[in-house]
């Protein structure tokens, strides 16, 4: 346990002195959700109703944006080498990275969702239920993401690639984060689809950080 | 961890190696023991950073295989340095990696000449400076295995003493020291020289 505290202590600190890369993913959700009331209706019954869809699919892409730096950085320098001939296994520094990911990108978006769902006139119920799809979600992108970013680290333009392997999979993330919101809007227990993100997680904890070791080691043939 | 009991040692037989279409080297084989310095000599491309890659477990090779007996402290032709990291931080998390204790980063730093730069971000040190920085790493844990990808690049005459003294110090203590190198290292220890054609 003390390598992933190694881990993510050292990251959290090149994070915090690079910190305007890390302001990007909320300043990213603000913008794309801001072009939605000026290219489909600035009304608020049409922008309550696609309120969840739009903070979902832009926390999706913000997901992506720092994905390709996941590993690159690490791969290049020549560190991925060092942590791959370290005793300790891959699986659980490249977990680490991942969870570092999470914490700038994926934490970020949940705290200024609310202020998103304001300008988008979701209803309190719809709001608490996209929260909670978040909290459990955002880290399934993450780690989904993470497996897709070790397995393209070697190669020079990843990002294209990148986004081709993630967006399929985090589909059931959007589908259900999303029917959640629609159900408590409507005054229906969102609990089904919320337990359908919890179960998501759960596989995505369990399975990616082996898939995460086993891609990297490949890489660095 | 390896076995203190255990002997260093680097076997390797009928090694044989491709990039795409290309052999780079087959039929290779020798054995390294104790004390033992191996350089790896060949003219650019030949193969010198593939075979020390193999050696360090890096992918496999196309023929013929590798025996290792100890841990391994690798630099490679990366530094591994994080530019916004000071050499003491990138240190540090060094010694967090492989169980060192972090006691230990102090006398490296002292060693490699790295006292005055040791809290300045990697980002505004020389190509040599991070260099020593990266081969400081060689002075934390008891890796009896070290493979070195061209340790002397960047050095200056300085530098490149100290590390021919932790060559010299590292085969005294039973270790062993494979590098590649255009440069020869004079070291006190005798040399054998793996050529790549």
């Amino acid at each position: 346990m003390s390598t992933a505290a190694a881990v993510v202590r050292r990251d959290l600190i090149l994070a915090a002195r690079r910190w305007p890369e890390f302001a990007l993913p909320p300043l990213f959700l603000l913008i794309v959700a801001s072009l939605f009331p000026l290219a489909v209706s600035p009304a608020a019954s049409v922008l309550a109703l696609i309120g969840p869809g739009v903070i979902w699919v832009a926390a999706l892409l913000a997901a992506l944006l720092g994905q390709e730096l996941l590993f690159r950085p690490d791969y290049d320098d020549g560190a991925l080498e060092l942590m791959a001939l370290s005793s300790r296994p891959l699986a659980v520094i490249g977990t680490a990275r991942v969870l570092v990911h999470w914490f700038v990108t994926g934490l970020p978006l949940i705290v200024i969702t609310p202020l998103v769902a304001v300008w988008f006139s979701m209803s309190p119920a719809a709001t608490q239920a996209t929260l909670i799809g978040l909290v459990l979600g955002t880290p399934v992108l993450s780690l989904v993401g993470g497996i897709a970013a070790a397995l393209t680290v070697s190669l020079k333009r990843s990002a294209p690639l990148l986004a081709l392997i993630v967006l399929p999979l985090c589909v059931p993330v959007v589908i259900f984060g999303t029917r959640a919101a629609s159900l408590a809007d409507g005054g229906v227990p969102a609990d089904g689809p919320l337990y359908l993100l919890a179960a998501l997680l759960v596989l995505a904890l369990t399975l990616a950080p082996f898939a995460v070791g086993a891609a990297l080691r490949i890489s660095l043939e | 961890m390896q076995n203190a009991a255990h002997d260093a040692e680097i076997t390797v037989t009928d090694l044989a190696c491709r990039r795409g279409e290309r052999v780079l080297f087959s039929g290779l084989s020798w054995r390294a023991g104790p004390g033992a310095a191996v350089r790896i000599r060949g003219r650019n491309g030949a193969g010198k950073t593939s075979l020390l890659r193999l050696l360090a477990g890096f992918g496999w090779p196309d023929a013929g295989f590798v025996h290792r007996e100890g841990a391994v402290a690798w630099v490679g032709h990366g530094d591994g340095l994080k530019s916004d990291l000071t050499p003491r931080e990138n240190l540090e998390f060094h010694c967090a990696l492989y169980d060192v204790p972090h006691t230990a980063v102090a006398p490296a730093i002292e060693r490699l000449g790295l006292a005055s730069v040791a809290n300045l971000p990697c980002r505004v040190l020389s190509a040599g400076q991070r260099r020593r920085a990266a081969l400081a790493r060689l002075c934390l844990g008891s890796a009896k295995i070290w493979l070195l990808d061209e340790p002397l690049t960047a050095l200056d005459a300085d530098a490149q003493r100290v590390v021919e003294s932790l060559v010299d110090d590292h085969g005294r203590g039973g270790g062993i020291t494979v590098f590649t190198s255009h440069q020869p290292l004079a070291s006190g220890l005798p040399v054998v020289e793996v050529e790549l054609t």
